[in-house]
């Protein structure tokens, strides 16, 4: 079997040996908790969990909302402001789920950067990858449709705004836009369409999640040497790797306290910090509000989306080239959709035999500068689309691209890397003294 | 974008639209209301200063329509005692479709009903008011200091009451009077050509705006000789119609304040736990 060399769950008693002949699921459970975790991992290794905790607390603070929620267009906004005011703990449940969502992405965001610079993408994690990057999209739905429910001027008109870019499509895309909405317009039948589907998807993502475990439980982690455990024989692991339980649960859930004190803080003391006053405004299809901006982890693609515009000559070119069928519109909805398939190709634009940015020394700076320019991307989405922000958007949107389609393949062939330590143990040895075995050191104080 | 956009079209939008026109300069002031920061709680006595100047100068044309009467009597609230409350309430008709015999008829409101809409069209519900406006967040636009100054719509409402001045020169002149009112603290009316700039950058602060001044302070005697002033019962107003907004926001903080101290602690105890179980396997190199 695939996998990590580790003990496997042993049935003991007969009601244990029972089961097991019939449904393996004690053995399952034990193998997924005390899998082999490479003992270097660092503090970026936790987002996974937060993730997971993240998912449930959405659904779970979810179905409380919908017990008092109504998808209807003249009820919807009345029946939010009667979960604020009237159910018990309502404001709490509605406020938690609305920042649960941006604590979704945050964690989210910090997830997929590390995989970007440890390499966690790259062979043969490629599968963990793409399920990844399928469950980025899923999510980003899932908040869109969320953030119409409450059927305020944003969710309205932002609406209207989204699937409109499926009308960008040429020949299809006004058929594609009815169909999203079904209707000519955003109203009745989009509201219920999008709560049903707001409801369905975390489910998917749940199904997901553990499709997603699965894979990398079948690779192994990923750690920041980018060294694979040893496998060739149960020892050899064990010097590499420590069991997820209690070691890596523990870890994970000191920094999921502390996250949680943070996300707690925002909830009780600002809760609209993230949220738009508009959407405290119920929908009215007749008043368009001044600045229609998307929720703060939209704005990256966002920005990608408005930065190409009829003047910039390679939108020209592909205009011409296309005897018009793609406009500028239609090139800003492809650029933002492609922004993500690119991401999603990096298993195969990387060339770089070394999978650890650590011991990547020109990949490094590449990289931070992604970061930045990530940032700026969510920093100039916001920004209304004129001078000087309209060629700030193009310049970071370009290296976006240029990134993954250029400097990810050429760097592999052109950089020297530093060299690589040759094992897991080795690594963390150079940190901490050796223990000599499963001995434990004598605590002086006891 | 915007600045192509019509007179009529830009009053249109002042009745809802709540983010600022990128180069309308509003007078904003930063006030000290008590419920502001992690640990501020509305003042009773304030809001119900600002429920009577509510009921005796805005209800005359803004509905409040979110509101039930009996939440008046929310400790965290204006705490109003419950016979006053009900008394309170009884002002107020609401129509209950159950009388008549089905036809529907008016009545005098019970505690569990809400305050009725608004009696003109293009009065908007105040009920969600101070959370639908964009408000003062801060001297650098950061929005940060809302964990220390709350989100600021009160600010807005306080600023907007006490906002009306005279029609600026630029305007006053013009052969034409504009419609509406000159208020420093409305961004989203209408605006006269002859009050910009070659570069159609606006020179006054402001806009017009359709509601003409509600208050001109001494608008209200309150039973305890609280002051009157204007800038007192717009803060007091501005107060109330925060807690309209934003009813549960006591319990809010509080809930926080656990929640924070909760998981402080458990990071703490976590933190140790998590120390203790790996000091086998970490023990520091001595360089």
């Amino acid at each position: 079997m695939a996998g990590i060399p580790h003990d496997h769950y042993e049935p003991k008693s007969g009601g244990e040996k029972w089961l097991h002949k019939r449904l393996p699921i004690v053995g399952l459970l034990y193998d997924a908790m005390f899998i082999p975790t490479p003992k270097n991992l660092n503090w970026m290794w936790i987002w996974g969990i937060v993730l997971v905790f993240t998912l449930i607390l959405q659904i779970a603070t979810g179905v409380a909302l919908v017990m008092h929620y109504t998808p209807h267009v003249d009820m919807a906004f009345a029946s939010v402001e009667h979960i604020m005011r009237d159910v018990n703990g309502g404001h709490m449940i509605r406020y938690f789920h609305a920042n649960g969502a941006s604590l979704f992405f945050v964690a989210v965001y910090l997830h997929i950067f590390r995989s970007l610079f440890y390499g966690s993408y790259k062979a043969p994690r490629e599968v963990t990858w793409i399920i990844g990057m399928l469950m980025y999209l899923l999510m980003m739905g899932t908040a869109f449709m969320g953030y119409v429910l409450p059927w305020g001027q944003m969710s309205f008109h932002g609406t209207a705004v989204i699937t409109g870019l499926f009308g960008a499509i040429p020949f299809i895309g006004e058929s594609i836009q009815t169909w999203l909405l079904g209707a000519s317009a955003v109203g009745q039948p989009a509201l219920n369409r999008f709560f049903s589907l707001h409801y369905l998807m975390p489910f998917i993502l749940l199904g997901l999640t553990i499709v997603h475990i699965w894979a990398f439980h079948t690779t192994g982690n990923n750690n920041p040497t980018g060294v694979e455990v040893r496998r060739t024989s149960k020892e050899d692991a064990e010097k590499d790797t420590l069991p997820f339980w209690p070691y890596f649960v523990i870890k994970d859930l000191f920094a999921l306290a502390v996250i949680l004190a943070v996300f707690m803080a925002i909830v009780g003391f600002m809760p609209n910090y993230l949220g738009h006053p508009d959407n405290y405004v119920p929908a009215n299809p007749l008043v368009t509000p001044s600045h229609i901006v998307p929720e703060w982890y939209f704005l990256p693609f966002y920005a990608i989306l408005r930065a190409f515009t009829a003047d910039v000559w390679a939108v020209q070119l592909v205009n011409w080239v296309s005897f018009g069928i793609i406009d500028a519109k239609f090139f800003g909805v492809l650029a933002m959709f492609g922004a993500i398939a690119v991401m999603a190709l990096a298993p195969w634009l990387d060339t770089s035999s070394v999978r650890s940015g650590r011991f990547r020394p020109t990949f490094k700076w590449w990289f931070s500068l992604l970061c930045v320019d990530f940032v700026v991307l969510a920093w100039v989405g916001a920004q209304p689309a004129e001078f000087p922000y309209d060629w700030i958007s193009l310049i970071a949107a370009a290296y976006w691209f240029a990134y993954f389609l250029i400097i990810l393949p050429l760097l592999g062939v052109m950089e020297k890397p530093l060299a690589i330590p040759a094992t897991i143990e080795e690594d963390f040895n150079a940190h901490y003294a050796p223990t000599g075995g499963t001995t434990t050191i004598v605590n002086p104080a006891e | 974008m915007f600045r192509k956009l019509t007179l009529t079209a830009m009053t249109a939008l002042a009745l809802s639209a709540g983010a600022a026109v990128a180069e309308t300069e509003v007078e904003i002031h930063d006030f000290d209301f008590p419920f502001e920061g992690p640990f501020g709680s509305y003042d009773t006595m304030q809001l119900q200063r600002g429920l009577k100047i509510y009921t005796e100068v805005c209800a005359a044309c803004h509905g409040l329509t979110r509101v039930s009467f009996r939440t008046l009597a929310d400790e965290t609230g204006p705490a109003l005692p419950e016979d006053q409350m009900r008394a309170y309430a009884e002002n107020f008709e609401v129509f209950d479709a159950a009388l008549a015999d089905g036809a529907g008829d008016y009545r005098p409101a019970a505690p569990a009903d809400y305050y009725p809409a608004s009696s003109l069209a293009n009065a908007p519900d105040l009920s969600l008011m101070a959370k639908s406006r964009a408000g003062f967040h801060g001297p650098y636009g950061t929005g940060i200091s809302q964990f220390i100054n709350g989100m600021g719509g009160a600010e807005y409402i306080a600023s907007l009451m006490a906002g009306y001045e005279e029609e600026p020169e630029c305007a006053a002149a013009m052969e034409t009077p504009m419609e509406g009112y000159y208020n420093v603290a409305f961004a989203n009316g209408g605006f006269p050509d002859a009050c910009k700039d070659e570069h159609g950058h606006h020179t006054v602060p402001g806009s017009w705006i359709a509601m003409p001044q509600p208050l001109y302070g001494e608008d209200v005697d309150f039973d305890d000789e609280h002051e009157n002033s204007l800038e007192s019962e717009s803060q007091d107003v501005a107060a109330f119609l925060m807690w309209t907004a934003e009813p549960k926001m006591t319990a809010r903080k509080q809930a926080g304040l656990t929640g924070v101290i909760f998981l402080s602690v458990l990071s703490v105890l976590l933190y140790l736990t998590n120390k203790r179980i790996w000091a086998p396997h970490k023990k520091k190199v001595k360089h």
